[in-house]
């Protein structure tokens, strides 16, 4: 059984059809819910479903649409967000059991742009425990699965994310990026993912595990679906002072360009032997498939990034270890209860994180231990200039970078869980573009050719150039024809 | 002080800045309110919150680093002070580290008459953390409260520059006045908005070395101050002269046993991990923003007090008096323009201000915005007293009651009967009693015990129930004791 229309369609066609009032926004909502309540009990893309406002926001967006109001495209659409930003009166956790039971009391930036563009927001996504993760095995509240083999990972950190559109349970979510976590599990699912130019997407609202590298970025079936997705969302906030005053274009504006006369830069690096053979081969028919389409293939070289992952799991780590400070048990979540300050701060935090997260804040705290800051942190910091300064260079002979997304495609659940290194390499190929601050986008190229699952190419732009990205990821999609819809979840 | 050893000090001062809201975010900085009433999510440290920062506190910032000759920097960058404590909500500070917006400067006062100049090494921008509650529940178990977390601070360092306790107090006076004249800070000790850690240290006079500094904390007025740094340096002495070594640590002052004690050693010390806190951008500060920061710099105290003894004639003693509070030296300023004339109204305006008025401050401890008194008022006060309408002990009597209920200064005179009695005949008719009342000690006056005068004056002006203006009974009484 495939999903019922109107779960058929597309973010796109769906909008089209509200707007020819085909469909109302409380139908297109309520079948949303059913197919949650009928899937997720065997995908887990969820940790909250949020029916009644839901409804409630379909019905308005229903009587806007009547009233002739409903201007934005993304007016009466159902999406859901990662459990990452926060939202007004709906509990938030960021995956994580030191924040069961928080009920902000206020929007993430995002959140407000959505709802002021009438999105209804159906519930709150799975994701690794403060985005920490590439499988969504370090959720507090149980893995999420790839609906392509519901025995595989969906990836991460916005495993919920990528499962829930892969599976049509919404039209289109909201994840994070810190070093993969949109494109990743985008590319294990076989969805559109992108993350943005950093400062392209406020943070305000957002629980931040590494803010240098944090960006909100949206997830989609189609790659119309995630430029409508990142046009409703982008832009300066005053909240977040990291956020761009850059202008933000129409995304689908010159989206069916095609891919004539774009150059696309092939860094030596990323297809030298690291990645599976049936992944690596749908990555070059890609290729091909640009060159044939009137796109020149262009050699680059990215010398430095294969630093890239040590810089990351030094800086990101400790920036974690500052950010996650604020979770002490004294002002929300839970507080373990203990005879002294010191122990009630140890207990909290002992009993609140999980495996990963304490990792990550012991080696973020060492990071920048006196001492050691200098060689660690400082030297990290200088691999970061190095990565952008290659991308900086590569950019002036081509218009984006192309590569795998993941060396590999859906692992099995429990495959790298105990072995951190092997988990951290799931991120090679994605990570410079986090280091480097640079949008990067991952398009299905196709299913694998011998376990039948979803293969992701990469495309990475220069600042602030989404709107090449989406036109290149636009081409490859029209070339290879509409993605499949996964069958593993029925 | 054993006087082989030569004290050194360093200081650092915690001003909180006069902006109407935080740092990074929009609540109120005033002053009190129930506990967590002025807080928000970003200044409760709320996952997913963003600092925004309060350009206004920047502003402050080049102002007060113009005002001490600092180098304004064109380009610093905040950084995260890593540390667990209830009332830091963040689990970090948000203050600066490597490049603080302001270096260099220097800070010149005088001690007893001698010229001190003591150098900055920094001025940086920071915020201020809320306050722990101790058994405020009924269960008697501790509380935070975060209003004043998220209030801006500059942190301004001095260089170990400061060799005595006088200089350290003149030093931090010099400093609060500069502050308050720029409008940027209001000096209130006993509340916290102008707060100082002292770093002390005693060497062998004559050595280059520096010794094992302490840092002092907890001291909340000069008087505790003084105490803090004065136990310190005995306590260092001893330490040395019984053949050990000063250990390096942060001691608390307890005011109550008058003694410093170690709060935390060296070896305890917290490593803050200081890195640049990725939320913010640098702060840039362009050169024309400095300029026109600069044009908007007031006069500042000792330029003041400078020009009062160039124009005004004032002796340097009474001059740093006067500039010492902004609201005193514009009270003073006033009072001549509504006086009128030079250098004696000057002198007579100067004495009443520092003298009775400033007792009278004291005793109330009532700020210059509070008094009652006003500068015209005072100016009359002169007048009448230059008029002979009131004597010295009626100057001070209208000084007091304008100092508590207002009006002005005829009022106070009329309505209290203070005006002296100058006139002559009924001098002379006082007189003729006292001298007929009185005639051995007039017999001897006569004979040349000219001592005897005073209590003649004395028994005229009890006669006169005080009123007698004494210049005319002094007069009068002369020409008529004859000889």
């Amino acid at each position: 059984m495939s999903a019922p229309p109107p779960l058929g369609r597309s973010l796109t066609e769906l909008s089209a059809a509200l707007s020819r009032r085909e469909v109302s926004s409380e139908e297109a909502t309520r079948a949303v819910l059913s197919r949650i309540e009928a899937t997720d009990g065997r995908l887990g893309a969820f940790l909250r479903v949020t029916p009644e406002p839901a409804l409630e926001a379909a019905r308005a967006s229903d009587a806007r649409r009547a009233r002739g109001e409903a201007t934005s495209p993304l007016d009466g659409v159902p999406l859901a967000l990662k459990d990452i930003f926060l939202t007004n009166g709906v509990e938030t956790t960021a995956g994580s059991r030191i924040l069961a039971g928080f009920i902000p009391p206020f929007d993430a930036t995002v959140v407000d742009r959505l709802r002021g563009a009438g999105a209804v927001l159906v519930g709150k996504l799975n994701m690794d425990e403060f985005a920490m993760g590439s499988s969504n095995e370090n959720s507090a509240f149980g893995p999420c699965r790839n609906p392509w083999d519901l025995t595989r990972t969906p990836g991460g950190s916005s495993g919920g994310s990528a499962a829930a559109v892969a599976a049509r349970q919404v039209f289109g979510a909201f994840g994070t990026d810190t070093g993969g976590s949109i494109r990743q599990p985008a590319s294990l699912c076989g969805v559109v993912g992108l993350k943005p130019t950093y400062g392209r997407v406020s943070r305000y609202g957002v629980v931040a595990f590494a803010s240098s590298l944090d960006q909100v970025g949206p997830l989609g079936r189609t790659v119309a679906d995630a430029a409508t997705l990142l046009g409703a969302v982008a832009g300066h906030d005053p909240r977040d002072q990291t956020s761009s005053q850059h202008p933000v274009p129409d995304y689908l504006e010159g989206l069916e360009d095609g891919a004539r006369g774009l150059r696309i830069g092939v860094p030596r690096e990323w297809f030298q032997g690291g990645t599976e053979a049936g992944v690596e081969r749908r990555i070059r028919e890609a290729l091909a498939a640009f060159e044939a389409m009137g796109a020149r293939l262009v050699d680059v070289e990215l010398p430095h990034s294969k630093y890239g992952v040590a810089a990351y799991y030094l800086v990101a780590p400790a920036e974690a270890s500052s950010n996650l400070a604020r979770y002490d048990g004294v002002r929300f979540g839970p507080r373990a209860p203990a005879r002294s300050l010191s122990d009630m701060y140890g207990e909290t935090r002992d009993a609140g994180f999980g495996a990963e997260a304490k990792r990550r804040i012991m080696l973020g705290t060492y990071a920048l231990s006196a001492g050691y800051h200098d060689a660690y942190y400082l030297k990290a910091q200088k691999v970061r200039t190095l990565v952008r300064q290659d991308f900086d260079r590569a950019f002036e002979r081509c218009d984006v970078v192309a590569g795998p997304v993941s060396p590999t495609v859906a692992f099995s659940l429990g495959e790298k869980i105990d072995d951190p290194l092997q988990m951290y390499l799931a991120d090679v190929y994605t990570i410079s573009c986090n280091l480097a601050a640079l949008p990067g986008l991952s398009v299905p190229a196709g299913l694998h050719p011998g376990n039948g699952l979803p293969v992701g190419l990469q495309l990475v732009g220069r600042p602030f150039d989404e709107s090449t990205l989406l036109r290149a990821a636009r081409a490859l999609e029209r070339e290879l024809g509409p993605s499949p819809a996964p069958e593993a979840i029925g | 002080m054993s006087e082989a050893f030569q004290l050194v000090i360093g200081i650092e001062v915690h001003a909180q800045l006069l902006t109407r809201s935080k740092i990074f975010c929009g609540c109120s900085t005033a002053f009190g309110g129930e506990p967590n009433s002025h807080v928000c999510p970003v200044c409760l440290g709320m996952p997913g919150v963003l600092p925004a920062l309060n350009r206004r506190v920047v502003e402050f910032a080049i102002r007060t680093g113009l005002a001490l000759s600092c180098t304004v920097q064109g380009k610093s960058v905040f950084a995260r002070k890593n540390y667990f404590y209830p009332d830091l909500p963040k689990g970090y500070q948000v203050s600066q580290y490597e490049l603080p917006i302001c270096v260099g400067g220097s800070v010149d006062f005088t001690v007893d008459g001698v010229e001190k100049h003591v150098r900055l090494t920094r001025i940086h921008m920071e915020e201020d953390a809320g306050k722990n509650l101790h058994g405020v529940a009924l269960d008697g178990s501790s509380g935070v409260d975060l209003n004043r977390a998220g209030v801006p601070l500059l942190e301004i360092v001095s260089e170990p520059d400061i060799r005595s306790i006088d200089e350290a107090i003149e030093y931090l006076k010099a400093l609060r006045a500069i502050l308050m004249y720029l409008g940027v800070n209001d000096g209130n000790m006993e509340e916290g908005s102008f707060r100082c850690d002292a770093n002390v240290s005693v060497m062998p006079v004559g050595s280059k070395v520096l010794g094992t500094r302490c840092e002092l904390k907890n001291m909340n007025s000069f008087r505790f101050l003084r105490q803090a740094i004065d136990f310190e340096m005995r306590r260092q002495v001893a330490v040395i002269e019984g053949g050990g070594n000063v250990r390096q640590e942060t001691r608390l002052f307890d005011p109550q046993r008058g003694e410093t004690r170690p709060m935390r050693s060296k070896e305890e010390a917290q490593d803050y991990r200081y890195f640049p806190e990725p939320d913010l951008p640098p702060v840039m500060v362009p050169p024309a923003w400095v300029e026109e920061v600069r044009l908007t710099l007031p006069e500042l105290p000792r330029a003041r007090a400078a020009r009062y003894q160039r124009e005004l004639g004032l002796s340097a003693y009474d001059a740093g008096l006067l500039t010492a509070d902004r609201d005193v030296a514009q009270f003073f300023d006033a009072a001549l323009a509504a006086r009128g004339g030079g250098a004696a109204a000057a002198k007579r305006l100067a004495n009443l201000l520092n003298g009775d008025v400033a007792r009278l401050a004291n005793e109330t401890g009532l700020v210059p915005a509070a008094w009652r008194i006003t500068p015209s008022a005072l100016a009359g006060v002169v007048r009448l007293s230059d008029d002979g309408v009131i004597g010295g002990p009626g100057v001070r009597q209208v000084i007091e009651e304008l100092f508590r209920d207002g009006g002005d200064a005829e009022a106070v005179v009329s309505a209290r009967g203070l005006a002296q009695v100058s006139d002559e005949s009924a001098v002379e008719a006082a007189a003729d009693a006292v001298i007929a009342q009185s005639p051995g000690e007039v017999e001897r006056y006569r004979a040349g015990n000219r001592k005897l005068l005073g209590f003649l004056v004395g028994q005229v002006m009890k006669a006169m129930k005080g009123k007698g203006n004494p210049a005319v009974v002094n007069a009068v009484l002369t020409r008529k004791l004859g000889g």
